[in-house]
């Protein structure tokens, strides 16, 4: 992998952390963790984060959860719709490395092969107090000009798109998104 | 005094644009209070403008997308130099009101066209319903300003702000209540405020023509939205609220949009087709009487 440019504070990175719009792709269990997070008990707007529609409008992917390789796919597609600079938070321990489908034929253990993530939150399930943890971490860092996931993906694309295409070919699911 | 009025081509645009994003963000806190949460900041939406136009990449779909947005702020602040924004006259003359009318629509047709280019259903769905919606709202809206234009027997909206001078009881709120009521059931139309926000209905078509628009597009479309906020709050002011020096035009503005919002914030959304039934039905019913109102009194 290529090193990285050095981190720098700017207006546009202290607005960025400031206002996230979140496309949250709910894969797994974890989108259930969402409700309380955005709604009144937890109220993730006064930091910023709201929902959005579209990943054309959105900053932030949220994978809530275990993927499938047929999802990889749509989750790939979905990343690249969105604009840079983006960033993905990966939800829960099956992102982290597998979780209890360690052993499943037909998910992905380590999301960290197939797309750049900048934030895990550890746990099955992690509570709305972890999320908000994550977010605010996350601010922090892109405020400080440290997440550049979306970098790094850019300018390793091809090891990342092997690393895709490993799984899709094994599984027959065609040629690359 | 004098200086005020000659840059104010400069200045008003300025003001049209941080007010309303100021009053979204207000919007965005009063719905928060209303569902007991604690809500974003009221700078809010100067940081999320300010984020979208530093991103670093805009996907274009076609030139006439990239026009589009381009043509709907274009048409807000050209709308806006026609109101007599507390009590300047930017490019007011004999009948700009009903210029006014005519560029109201300029707006949302840009947004129509640039939405219609990207070619997403969604964006189409969006876009047909705001059209229609347009079609709803309008024949109210030109009836209740009809009732005013033959009240005072001018187009002009210089002139119908002098008419409301001197005291609240001169305000067209009271001396034609029910074209008032009209104007402003239309004004959540023209907002796109709920019971009437079909165009955009985010849980069911992904905010409609916006779908396609990110980064840069959307920080155009988010300024174009505060000015129509602004564009659309003044006309009601101007029309029935009587003007005023600039601090009691801003504060007017803020109340009529306060309404507004507190409708939004408690109402549900009707389908397009009951939208479409009831602005033809009620609101023009009630304009029509205005109107007779306004010719027999």
């Amino acid at each position: 992998m290529k090193v990285q440019e050095k981190p720098k504070k700017s207006l546009s990175n202290w607005a960025r952390g400031r206002s996230l719009w979140m496309i949250h792709f709910c894969t797994g269990c974890g989108a259930m963790e969402m409700p309380p997070t955005m709604t009144s008990r937890y109220d993730m707007e006064r930091f910023g984060i709201i929902p959005m529609a579209t990943p054309r409008q959105a900053d932030l992917l949220l994978i809530t959860g275990y993927l499938t390789v047929k999802t990889l796919k749509r989750v790939i597609r979905t990343y690249e719709q969105m604009q840079d600079p983006k960033w993905v938070i990966g939800f829960g321990s099956c992102t982290l490395n597998g979780g209890m489908y360690w052993d499943s034929y037909n998910t992905i253990k380590r999301l960290d092969l197939y797309l750049p993530v900048d934030v895990y939150i550890a746990g099955c399930m992690p509570r709305p107090e972890a999320i908000i943890e994550a977010f605010v971490r996350l601010q922090e860092g892109i405020a400080r000009g440290e997440f550049d996931g979306w970098r790094r993906y850019r300018e390793n694309l091809a090891w990342y798109r092997a690393n895709q295409a490993k799984v899709m070919d094994v599984n027959r699911w065609g040629a690359l998104p | 005094m004098n200086w005020i009025q000659a840059t104010s081509i400069v200045w008003v645009p300025l003001l049209a644009i941080a007010t309303g994003l100021l009053y979204m963000g207000i919007a965005r806190k009063v719905i928060a209070r209303i569902q007991r949460r604690y809500g974003p900041p009221v700078y809010q939406n100067f940081l999320d403008t300010l984020k979208l136009l530093s991103k670093r990449t805009a996907i274009s779909h076609g030139t006439i997308f990239d026009l589009g947005p381009i043509m709907a702020l274009a048409g807000g602040l050209l709308t806006l130099l026609f109101l007599p924004i507390g009590g300047y006259r930017l490019l007011s003359f004999q009948g700009d009101l009903l210029v006014v009318l005519y560029l109201v629509v300029i707006a949302p047709l840009g947004m129509a066209l640039g939405a219609g280019d990207s070619a997403n259903p969604n964006a189409a769905i969006g876009m047909a319903r705001g059209l229609t919606l347009m079609l709803a709202y309008e024949v109210p809206f030109v009836l209740a300003i009809l009732a005013v234009m033959v009240k005072y027997n001018t187009a002009s909206l210089w002139d119908i702000v002098q008419a409301q001078a001197g005291g609240w009881h001169h305000w067209n709120l009271f001396a034609l209540p029910l074209s008032a009521i009209v104007a402003d059931i239309s004004l959540q139309g023209m907002m796109g405020k709920k019971p009437f926000d079909q165009p955009v209905a985010p849980h069911e078509i992904a905010s409609g023509p916006m779908v396609e628009y990110g980064g840069k597009y959307l920080a155009m479309l988010q300024l174009y939205h505060a000015v129509a906020i602004f564009v659309e709050t003044s006309l009601f002011t101007v029309l029935f609220l009587g003007g005023g020096p600039l601090w009691a035009f801003l504060l007017k503005t803020f109340v009529v949009f306060l309404v507004a919002v507190l409708i939004h914030a408690v109402a549900p959304r009707f389908r397009i087709g009951q939208a479409f039934t009831f602005y033809w039905k009620w609101p023009t019913l009630l304009g029509l009487l205005g109107l007779v109102w306004a010719l027999v009194l």
